[in-house]
């Protein structure tokens, strides 16, 4: 399966912290239920955005969490297929330099190191002020984005299991 | 006479990361009739943040005036404190501030170089466009700057805003193996930032020199990182507790920062170009050669070629790095103890942009009562404002869209944190 999930942000700005927040959830979900996972690897990532780009390699299949910037809609979740689409500009916050998701995904596209499958999961912000508490929709938004991570590492690990069980059979 | 058209070159927001900043240009036919360039520092608010807080604090709070170079705040504080409370370091303690800075350096010019000046010079927009058509060199670059990001992960606890400098020395002291494993890969980086320098050194350079005052730290018997006089090309030699009798900071009506000028002598220059020129006999035999294979003499005076020190600074900084590993015996403490008195004391050491300077007052309880820190990209304010002036007159007669992207560029010779943002700027042009 091979599969990294990253959560990207910042614990101390408001629903910037998002991404992190459902990886650390996600990875709770995870112990609780179905225990230690061979070829699943969840990440945080807090600032240093071009080690970001690293982390899109090596895996077949990426999943990364960031929060993006309010457009009205707070806690809203869209799903962006980076194979499908380029990832609009001014969405998603940069970190030093300018470089954030948006850079680190078409940066590794340019130099064809995009993974198999690359999904990110943007959870709209409403409050990036330091210091700030996490606004209640983004609170709600990061529990149900780790409930759908969970059940689609779920969904995975089932069809890697039928896989193997073929090929066992064959 | 005909009416000579104006032309107004506006660059605004030059928003996020380490300040806020605008460029503005103002050129009446050939002649250039206003230059001003508004920066917003972030790091005057840390003065203020500073006071009543523990000198053990101050490390973990400085180091978040910058996401690129926390190390150089760190360095710059601990070396202040520690001459205010009279605590000596140990010497292999001292290596590791340099390996330490190594890191930084490492990590902060090969951004700079490949990421955010190397497109300027080959006429990308960015560097993602630069990667399409350069991957093997954007791979190289991206490998570079990793390695810098280990040295820092080992030595701070993490890549972004290290928790280990502390007073007195580390919290927590790398043993001789966990450096030896960076070894390979920084005689890789040694190679490759030979590479990088032989690369840019290719770029076409617009045929431009000032003549500069440049400020630096001088150490008798290293380049400088964290010791050494203050010095310039014009007979400056001070300690760093005369630097606030020796330069002033004056407020300009367009800009909440501070320009600082030397008294009496007027704008300066920090950074790597003014190292190079006052400490090229310091660089290391390796160095010295790139930089002649390269065709750079000191002192070189076209800030366009700084993309070229940076990359000797690279060569430098890798070797350095080197030699600190090779030497390195783990001290006996990896921290002094520090008693508090009431003091106050100074330091400048060299961030990757230039000279930065520290200043702490602590009461007997070890409390600060004051602190000062002039960053470099304060430093070279003025002096940025005046290479747009002279610049400009040199290309005033060129396309608007051809004056604005050279003046971003000029900008970015100096690599200050306003230049971060530059790639993504709003860009306004009015014409009469």
């Amino acid at each position: 399966m091979a599969l990294r999930i990253i959560g990207c942000g910042n614990f101390d700005r408001g629903d910037d912290a998002a991404g992190l927040l459902v990886v650390r959830h996600l990875r709770s979900l995870l112990v609780e239920t179905l225990g230690v996972i061979p070829d699943l690897e969840i990440t945080e990532q807090r600032g240093e955005s071009f080690s970001s780009m690293d982390c899109l390699t090596n895996f077949d299949h990426v999943i990364l969490v960031d929060a993006t910037a309010p457009s009205g809609t707070p806690g809203q979740v869209q799903v962006w297929n980076a194979h499908a689409d380029r990832l609009p500009e001014d969405i998603f916050p940069s970190s030093t330099h300018a470089f954030g998701v948006r850079e680190a995904v078409e940066l590794a596209r340019a130099m064809n190191r995009l993974p198999q499958v690359l999904l990110i999961y943007g959870i709209e912000g409403k409050r990036f002020v330091l210091g700030a508490p996490l606004s209640p929709e983004v609170e709600c938004a990061v529990a149900s984005v780790a409930e759908r991570l969970m059940t689609r590492v779920s969904d995975l690990l089932v069809k890697t299991s039928q896989r193997s069980r073929l090929a066992e059979m064959t | 006479m005909s009416k000579q058209p104006t032309r107004t070159i506006k660059v605004d927001t030059l928003a996020r990361v380490e300040g806020e900043g605008a460029l503005y240009v103002k050129i009446k036919g050939d002649q250039v009739q206003d230059v001003k360039l508004k920066i917003y520092e972030p790091p005057r608010f840390f003065e203020a943040f500073l006071r009543g807080r523990h000198f053990s604090e101050v490390p973990d709070i400085v180091a978040r005036i910058c996401g690129i170079c926390p190390i150089a705040y760190q360095m710059s504080a601990v070396h202040a404190i520690e001459r205010a409370l009279g605590v000596g370091i140990d010497p292999s303690v001292r290596l590791l501030r340099r390996l330490f800075y190594c890191g930084e350096w490492i990590e902060s010019h090969t951004l700079h170089v490949y990421m955010l000046h190397a497109p300027d010079f080959l006429g990308y927009p960015d560097a993602i466009a630069m990667a399409r058509d350069h991957q093997s060199i954007v791979q190289q670059g991206l490998r570079l700057k990793k390695a810098g990001n280990r040295i820092v992960a080992l030595m701070g606890g993490r890549e972004i805003h290290p928790v280990s400098a502390a007073v007195g020395g580390f919290y927590k002291t790398p043993s001789k193996s966990a450096l030896k494993e960076l070894v390979n890969e920084l005689e890789w980086a040694l190679d490759a930032s030979l590479a990088t320098a032989r690369w840019v050194s290719g770029f076409d350079f617009p045929d431009f020199e000032q003549d500069y005052e440049f400020v630096s730290l001088s150490h008798p018997g290293e380049y400088p990182f964290n010791e050494g006089r203050i010095v310039s090309n014009r007979g400056l030699d001070i300690d760093a507790s005369d630097y606030e009798e020796n330069f002033t900071e004056q407020h300009v009506q367009h800009s909440n920062a501070l320009h600082s000028v030397l008294r009496g002598h007027d704008s300066y220059m920090v950074g790597p170009m003014a190292r190079f020129n006052l400490n090229f006999d310091k660089l290391p035999d390796v160095a010295q050669q790139a930089a002649r294979d390269c065709g750079l003499q000191a002192p070189c005076r076209n800030p366009f070629r700084s993309i070229v020190v940076r990359a000797i600074e690279l060569v430098f900084a890798c070797y350095e790095a080197l030699r600190v590993i090779r030497e390195y015996e783990p001290p006996a403490t990896s921290r002094a103890q520090t008693t508090a008195r009431d003091s106050t004391a100074w330091a400048a050491t060299e961030a990757p942009r230039g000279l930065l300077y520290h200043r702490y007052s602590l009461d007997q309880d070890g409390l600060i009562t004051s602190a000062k820190i002039i960053p470099p990209t304060s430093q070279n304010q003025k002096r940025i404002e005046e290479d747009l002036w002279h610049f400009v007159s040199q290309i005033a007669t060129r396309s608007s869209q051809e004056i604005t992207w050279k003046c971003e560029q000029a900008v970015r010779n100096y690599d200050p944190c306003i230049s971060c943002a530059t790639h993504f700027l709003r860009l306004h042009l009015e014409r009469d």
